[in-house]
């Protein structure tokens, strides 16, 4: 069972609040102090790109975020109802942004987020898509 | 918290100090600062990003946009970051290759290279 779950509108201005919210419970789930801003910016990567690919698919739905918190680790998945091909999306990375002809700015998100988690994977069905990534935690949480 | 953004003249340069967080809320507005300075003819900029808090993919597509509207009028964009957290996310995405950073405002105000 998620830890905490977020909805939230395909709006911009609350992206950071689901950064913050993912922090927090990173945090408490005993993520190590360093290793939060890469949660923050992860999180932060994969909300933006489902807000993106909301507007521009004009979706009103919310986008999802499902913070788990494990016995080992602590994992996030941020879902989008965008459909998309089943065998998954491309990172296209850092020479499609610089294509002065190319508009994949937003697959520069996909770019951070897979130098920054190492257990990371994107999904993509029928459904729409997920972003699933996942932080070891330090022993169990003794947090009050 | 929101971004904030000033720019002052030094020389040939114009120097954009950004502070706050750059996300997707708020880098369209950086993306704007960028376009009016290049449309007003200041070609070699230095983007200072020392007080700058977060800083994500958005705000490096603003930046990669910015640099390749300078390039279009042959100038150029620097940048001044001794942040760690922001300098990784650079390096990750291979644009340290991109883009000249210097530790100072001065030094990027100075470069010629």
């Amino acid at each position: 069972m998620a830890t905490v779950e977020l909805r939230f509108s395909a709006q911009p201005e609350h992206v950071r609040t689901a950064r913050l919210v993912a922090a927090a419970v990173a945090r408490r789930a005993g993520v190590e102090e360093a290793v939060l801003d890469e949660v923050r910016l992860a999180v932060g990567e994969a909300c933006s790109r489902a807000v993106g690919l909301h507007r521009s698919n004009g979706l009103t739905a919310p986008v999802r975020v499902v913070l788990t918190e494990e016995e080992k680790s602590f994992s996030i998945e941020v879902g989008d109802d965008v459909p998309g091909p089943a065998d998954g999306s491309s990172v296209s990375g850092i020479a499609a942004a610089l294509d002065p002809d190319s508009d994949e700015e937003d697959e520069m998100g996909l770019a951070v987020i897979s130098g920054l988690v190492d257990d990371v994977s994107v999904t993509t069905g029928e459904g729409g898509g997920t972003i699933r990534m996942s932080w070891p935690v330090s022993g169990g949480s003794d947090l009050p | 918290m929101d971004l904030s953004l000033s720019t002052r003249t030094v020389g040939d340069r114009t120097v954009v100090e950004v502070g706050g967080e750059i996300d997707v809320y708020t880098a369209p507005k950086l993306r704007e600062q960028l376009v009016e300075l290049v449309n007003d003819g200041s070609y070699h900029l230095v983007v200072d990003m020392e007080r700058v808090d977060f800083l994500d993919s958005t705000g490096l597509g603003v930046l990669v946009g910015g640099l390749k509207r300078v390039r279009a009028h042959e100038g150029s964009l620097r940048l001044v970051c001794n942040q760690e957290r922001i300098l990784k996310i650079f390096r990750i995405t291979g644009l340290t290759k991109v883009f000249p950073i210097h530790t100072t405002v001065e030094d990027a105000v100075n470069a010629t290279d």
